[in-house]
């Protein structure tokens, strides 16, 4: 999955613990550039090593990875990143994701789904966890005024509901294609256009939601 | 306004008028009022103190009727029962206590009169208040015994709350005696000559104020910075306390079982999942609808089976009996899996207007399902005519990269 060269990273996980599993898990399948431990100290390192993905806690003191992304993107507008999370709550995901995260992984992902997810992520595509597909399907379920709608952002078509309950379902991208009789690459695409739906859409259903499913998690 | 509400909640159940010396200010029966009418006991408090300035100090006399004869909260006892005063009850015996005083002393009064051992009527007031307000002090220092004081404050959570109470009685005390004071001077023309001595004392007090007020605001500080202090040694006790009981117990059982990789996912995973439940605050409603028993039928196999399920839930509905058939559904689907798949599993729910479609997934060496081996024979009953007896459906797919049962159950009516 991660191509013809291996993606150079940059981990950024306020646990050192956590930051040396997952450095051994990755060892010899991305080129890992550097690690830090703080909001300032990542967004110094992003921009002077200039990897390709960042591997991003959502949770950090300081602002978390939402803050990360936000410090960075001003000066690096191209940069990357995959929020790795231990949480589940959907504030948290919806808006690091909304931040600018091109997906989201639980930590519980093993190293090869994690390299996987990372290359993915390197070469434009957006990683949707079935979580995370979750998340999604039950934000745009709610109906919203007619006359706020733009059917460009604010709606799932058929097809990208269909593509994310396979993944909700645990479905891999090219089991999701194989049902749908599509190719991978179309898989992809319906997924990118989720995530950005995802990242513009007004619906402030979205915000709304997830404050709402933080008090029933 | 006075006939009998409907019993609303719990304390309605009696809405006789009462005293409410828990939230009173002195004695509560402005609160107790408040709370009678459903009104907010700052309004009618601030009412309170109008009607005392419009009938020239009438109503005082109402609230001390009102503290004489109405009861406390109906409680039980307290632990601490021996200090007297110090409870709910002892407010109104303190009233009692002032009220009685100062009536004996008015009687005493009359009877002198009466006989002709009087020298001026202006005395009879300031006499019956001074009286009323020294048995309330009285009272006061009787009960502010430091140990009686301790035990109740230990007992009670709302130890502080009523010693405010206490310094609140103590300040009417004092003003009753005050008052009784200022109205003697005033009935005897003696106040010019005391002006003088109070303008004296209270540019002395001022004086003393700005010398004393940045020490005084400085130990107001300190105190506050004191209790934030305990407040925050507690709260990190408690979770000290938690993470003793479940962290650090779940990883000393971890440290024994080093050689059973599979009960050590369980009790992490176990773990995991208490621990999450704790920080986002108790578990919430989310446990009363379908999605919340979807979830507790999920750990359940997780933790009876030893696998992981990877839990997707979109929208919720109430629990009915279809619901609930298709909860019993998946946890069989999901037992089944466990057994024959094992990990990863993956059970996704979406409930809306069509009903509830659920899928579990698993990624074992798939079966053919024409030929049901003996084992799977819960597969027929449990889950195909389990959904079918509730006018739903399932259906099996296997395949060699996995097995997944779709159940479908149609939406309410």
């Amino acid at each position: 999955m991660s191509g013809p060269r291996s993606p150079s990273i940059v981990l950024v996980d306020d646990h050192e613990l956590f930051r040396s599993g997952v450095r051994a898990e990755l060892e010899g399948r991305v080129e890992i550039l550097g690690e830090a431990g703080s909001v300032e100290e990542a967004v110094g390192l992003i921009l002077e090593r200039k990897p390709d993905v960042v591997l991003l806690d959502v949770h950090m003191s300081g602002g978390g990875g939402a803050e990360v992304i936000r410090g960075v993107s001003a000066r690096r507008p191209g940069q990357r990143f995959l929020a790795l999370s231990v949480s589940d709550a959907a504030e948290d995901v919806i808006a690091v994701v909304r931040a600018g995260a091109r997906g989201y992984v639980t930590k519980s992902i093993s190293g090869e789904d994690l390299a996987a997810a990372i290359g993915r992520v390197d070469e434009g595509d957006a990683v949707f966890s079935p979580r995370l597909a979750g998340f999604v399907l039950d934000a745009f379920a709610g109906e919203i005024p007619e006359d706020q709608i733009d059917p460009e952002l604010d709606l799932l078509t058929m097809r990208e509901r269909e593509v994310l309950r396979l993944i909700a379902r645990g479905y891999l991208y090219k089991e999701v294609a194989l049902k749908l009789s599509i190719s991978t690459k179309t898989v992809e695409a319906h997924v990118s256009a989720v995530l950005r739906k995802l990242q513009l859409s007004n619906r402030h259903e979205l915000s709304r939601w997830a404050v709402e499913r933080r008090l029933i998690d | 306004m006075t006939e009998p509400l409907p019993d609303s909640d719990a304390t309605g159940a009696d809405r006789r008028l009462r005293r409410d010396p828990e939230h009173g200010v002195v004695a509560g029966v402005l609160s107790g009022l408040a709370a009678r009418m459903d009104a907010d006991p700052l309004l009618v408090r601030i009412a309170f103190v109008v009607l005392v300035v419009l009938t020239g100090g009438l109503a005082l006399a109402a609230y001390a009727l009102g503290w004489a004869a109405l009861p406390g909260r109906p409680e039980a006892p307290l632990s601490s029962g021996p200090v007297a005063g110090a409870g709910p009850d002892g407010g109104r015996r303190r009233g009692r206590l002032a009220l009685g005083v100062g009536l004996l002393t008015l009687a005493v009064l009359l009877s002198f009169r009466e006989l002709g051992l009087w020298w001026s009527d202006a005395l009879a007031w300031p006499l019956v208040l001074a009286a009323s307000g020294a048995a309330l002090l009285w009272r006061q220092s009787a009960v502010s015994d430091p140990v009686a004081e301790e035990i109740g404050a230990e007992d009670r959570p709302d130890g502080r709350r009523s010693g405010q109470r206490r310094i609140y009685v103590g300040a009417f005390g004092i003003a009753l005696v005050l008052g009784a004071a200022l109205l003697f001077l005033s009935a005897n023309d003696a106040l010019g000559a005391a002006r003088d001595a109070a303008i004296t004392v209270v540019v002395v007090a001022l004086a003393l104020t700005l010398i004393l007020a940045p020490f005084l605001w400085r130990l107001g500080r300190n105190l506050a910075a004191e209790r934030a202090e305990r407040i925050r040694t507690q709260e990190r006790a408690e979770v000290a306390a938690h993470l003793h009981d479940s962290v650090l117990q779940t990883l000393t059982l971890i440290q024994k079982r080093t050689d059973e990789p599979e009960e050590i996912a369980a009790l992490a995973r176990r773990q995991e999942r208490e621990l999450r439940a704790w920080l986002v605050g108790d578990s919430g409603p989310a446990g009363d609808g379908f999605a919340g028993a979807l979830t507790q039928a999920a750990e359940a196999v997780e933790d009876a089976q030893r696998v992981s399920v990877d839990v997707v839930i979109v929208g919720d509905c109430s629990l009915d009996d279809r619901g609930a058939a298709v909860v019993g559904a998946a946890r069989e689907a999901m037992t089944n899996a466990a057994k024959f798949a094992g990990s990863p599993i993956s059970l996704y729910a979406e409930v809306g207007e069509r009903g509830i479609e659920t899928y579990i997934r698993d990624r074992g060496a798939g079966f053919d399902s024409a030929g049901v081996p003996a084992g799977r024979q819960g597969l027929r009953e449990s889950i195909i005519g389990r959904m079918e007896r509730h006018g739903g459906s399932a259906e099996i797919n296997s395949t060699d990269s996995g097995t997944e049962i779709q159940l479908r159950i149609g939406g309410q009516g």
